[in-house]
This record gives C-alpha cells, structure tokens and sequence, in this order.
C-alpha cells in the first residue's frame, strides 16, 4: 500500500512538473482557460447558489435551536452564520461539491481523449498534452473558484436571513446586528487560501485521474469516482491542515 | 529513412517484439503486416516514440530517437504526421479547427494564411464544402481524410498510418490507398503503414515486412507476395476459404 501510494505520489509529482512549465502558445492557452473559465464558473453557478442558500439556511435554523433558551444574545445567529460559513461551509463544502461536479467532469473529459487516442495524436504533433489539457484548467479553477467561494458565502449569510427573518425567529436589525459584529479580516483570507489550495487540489486529483486511465468505460467510470475520492479526502486533510496552521 | 535496429518491447513477462531489425525508405510505402496480436500496433507506437522499448534503438536519419533531449524529440515530431486508426480527430472541434490545430500550436501564420493551407489540404484529400462540420456528422472514410489532411498540414517528412482502412468499404479503402500513395510519392515521404488488408499490401507495398509473433519472418515487396512459397505469408495472405478455393483453382489451371 506505502508503495502504491509513492508510485501514484511520485507520478503525479512527474505528470504536475510537465503540466506546469511555460506554455509555448500562450493565445491558444488562453483560448483555452476562457472556455475552462466559463465551464466552472458560470456552468457551477446555480449548484452553488442552491447549496449556499441552504447552508445558511439551515445553519440560522440549528443554532436559533440550539441556542433557544440560553442566555446567548439571539442577534448571535447572524454572526455564526456569519464567520461559519466564511471560515469552514462556504470553501469547504463549495468545493466538496465542486470536486464531484468540475472533478469528475475534468477526470472523464481528459480520459475520454486519452482513450480516443486524442492525447497519443497531440503528442505526436510534439504538444505538450499535459501542460496544454492540464494548466488551462487549474489556472482557470484557481481563478473561478474563490469567486464562487465568495458569492457562496455572500448567498450563505441571505439563506440565514431569509431562514429567520422570515419566519419570525429574529428581527431584521437583530441578524444585521449579528452580521456586523466581530468581523475578522483574517477570516476571509482564510477562506481565500482555503479556496485557492482546494481549486488546485480537485483540478489537478482529477488530471490526474483522467491523464493515466487505462482500458475501458469502466476504468474510465472508475477514474471519475476516485478523481471525486481523492479530491474530497485531500480537501478534508488539507482543511484541517489550514485550519491548524490559520488558528495558531 | 528510419531504421529500427535490434528492436524488443515487452509488457511484464510477455515479451512482444523480439529483435526486431528494419528500414523505411522515403518516397515508398513501406508496410508493416501480420496477423492481428503480432505486435504491429506496438513496433508503430514504438517508431514514432509513443512507447518506449525494452531494447533496441531506432533512428529518424542519424537521430537516435530515444537518446534525444525532450526539445529535441519535439523537433522531430513536428517532421512527424500520423493518421490514427481511429482516426483520433477531436470531436469538440469542427473539420476545420481540427486541421488547424498543429498550425495554432506551431506556426505563426496569419488567420488567411493558415485557412489557405486549411483548404489545400482538404482539396488534397478530396474533401471540400466539410469545413464547418463536426467529426460526427461526416462518414467513416471522411474522417479518415480528414485525419490525413491533419497529417499533413505541417508538411511532414515521416508518415504513419495505422491500420488506415479499417471499418471502411473496399471502395473508399483503396481511394485511401491511392490518396497515401500519391502523397508519399509527391512529398518523397517516408510513409510506414500498419495494415492486414491484402488490398493495400497488393496495390502499395513497396517494401513490405511481416511480423509473426513478435518477429520479421519476411520482408518483400508487392511482386514478391505473388512469386513466394512462405507459409507464414501464404497463410496469412490466404486466409479466407474463399481465397484459398481461387488459389486452389488457380493452382490446378
């Protein structure tokens, strides 16, 4: 198992220094990022906002529960809501959602060339086919998803007002009270490094996955599940990483 | 001229080629035949650095291919056209963006001038009126030109083909034939084909190669196939009832 694991580590190190050299046309690169671009960005936009939505949402609903009856101020739910969703929910689970959706995507579409022998025809031609299927998408996700993160944390924050404003549980002024409290700067950088560090993760695990399929459809089923694996146990294990390092 | 000398691959234990020693010449149609499994598809691979090999060198001129730096090899790959048995276009891309692409990635041609190399190459293969489709709304031996035109757009030195008439009717095969023939001969091309139509080998090969597992058991050309008692080629050559009945009948005449 050690072994595996330091067969696909040192691979994907291998596969990670040809992709990210200088592209030798930069027009066709860009070409290329822009239609990555809009992939991630817009093509993710309705997921996120629904999921966003609903975190904040369900976050408001569970603390004005829990915090019924306690001598906390109930403005507090706007705060939690607040920093929760820019601390942990909105880079964390945008992304967890990201690697299935972008992920999977990116491991099945660079697969499905390798077994058409798209990347065997670029390569002939002298293409560098991981820098030119590979970069285009990281440089696009790590600039698509921090806007993603951050619209998703601003649609959080509404999802928690409309969740208890609407419904009566706290007044207007009381959530924008809560809102506005204790703002840390340092949070939404952390949300930002988070976001940067899991684009990166989920773009290039499922590069990964899709440059080396071998076989079949169902080798090229299973690199999309493990593109989607992979991605979410990195993400996980990088986050309490930045969480650890951040808090200190 | 490639030369592959003293050339063997093998994937874990199976051993696929085995000493495999050969030269393609430009201006012919050089031809790699055998049985289906015989290692054809791994030597192709091989020449044009898709796989490396366990032993063995093989030499584009003078340049010992797998003893070349990174740059270096891309300098030979741009020399290098290769028409895929799938044909390998992208589907995301229309017939004219797909010829385009290896001047996008390596020329610095005008948008004109890279539409007039476009249409040479597709009134070269005889395709016209083609260039706004998608490769999956063209037939089978369509794509098959369009991946030789894509082939041919950088003006190669070296070209190869694997399996080119496979899936097609024996009409448009032999019009693929023709087509790689007369490139070969107006470009002086070196031109290596993968194939087990008898069709080709008899139309084309000028200097043809036989592998049988793993192994060259016979080199010749076109003429040679007719006047030769070897029996891995006679049986591999007569391999339908139907060709051994002619040969029977032709035989006892």
């Amino acid at each position: 198992m050690l072994f595996n694991f330091f067969y696909h580590f040192g691979r994907y190190l291998k596969m990670m220094s040809t992709a990210l050299t200088r592209p030798e046309k930069v027009r066709m690169y860009y070409k290329e990022t822009t239609r990555q671009m809009i992939d991630i960005g817009i093509g993710s936009l309705i997921i996120v906002g629904l999921i966003a939505i609903f975190i904040g949402a369900v976050t408001a609903i569970q603390f004005s529960y829990q915090l019924d009856g306690t001598l906390v101020p109930r403005w507090y739910i706007g705060y939690i809501v607040r920093d929760s969703t820019i601390i942990e929910l909105a880079p964390t689970i945008t992304c967890l959602v990201l690697a299935g959706k972008v992920g999977s995507n990116i491991a099945a579409e660079i697969g499905g060339m390798r077994q058409k022998e798209h990347i065997d025809a670029m390569e002939i031609m002298g293409v560098n086919t991981a820098n030119f299927l590979i970069m285009p998408k990281i440089i696009a996700a790590l600039m698509v998803i921090p806007m993603l993160v951050a619209i998703g944390a601003f649609i959080s924050v509404i999802g928690g007002y409309a969740a208890t404003v609407f419904t009566g549980l706290l007044s207007d002024a009381e959530y924008i009270q809560g809102v506005r409290s204790f703002f840390v700067e340092k949070n939404v950088a952390m949300m930002f490094v988070k976001a940067l560090v899991f684009a990166f993760i989920l773009t290039s695990v499922s590069a990964y996955q899709g440059y080396h399929v071998r076989g079949g459809s169902i080798e090229l089923g299973q690199a999309s599940t493990n593109a989607v694996v992979y991605s979410d146990i990195l993400i996980l294990l990088s986050d309490y990483i930045l969480a650890v390092f951040f808090t200190q | 001229m490639i030369r592959a000398t003293h050339i063997s691959k093998s994937f874990g234990d199976k051993a696929v080629l085995n000493d495999v020693s050969t030269e393609f010449y430009p201006g012919k149609t050089n031809l790699i035949i055998g049985r289906s499994g015989t290692g054809k598809t791994v030597l192709l691979k091989l020449l044009v650095g898709l796989l490396n090999p366990t032993e063995g060198n093989v030499y584009y001129g003078d340049a010992d291919f797998f003893r070349l730096n990174k740059k270096e090899k891309r300098q030979i790959r741009m020399k290098v056209g290769m028409l895929f048995q799938s044909s390998a276009l992208f589907d995301s891309m229309s017939v004219e963006e797909n010829i385009r692409f290896p001047l996008d990635m390596f020329t610095n041609d005008t948008a004109k001038e890279k539409n007039k190399r476009v249409d040479y190459c597709l009134e070269r293969v005889n395709l016209t009126g083609v260039n706004q489709r998608y490769p999956s709304e063209i037939s089978g031996g369509m794509q098959k030109r369009v991946g030789i035109a894509r082939a041919i757009v950088l003006d190669p030195e070296y070209l190869f083909c694997d399996e080119p008439n496979s899936g097609l009717d024996p009409k448009t095969a032999i019009l693929i034939d023709e087509l790689i023939r007369s490139i070969t001969l107006e470009k002086n091309i070196t031109t290596v084909i993968n194939t087990h139509d008898m069709n080709s080998v008899m139309e084309i090969g000028e200097n043809i190669i036989l592998l049988h597992q793993g192994q060259i058991v016979w080199r010749g050309n076109k003429d040679e196939v007719l006047e030769t008692d070897h029996e891995i080629l006679l049986d591999f050559i007569f391999a339908s009832p139907f060709l051994q009945r002619l040969r029977a009948a032709a035989l006892n005449k």
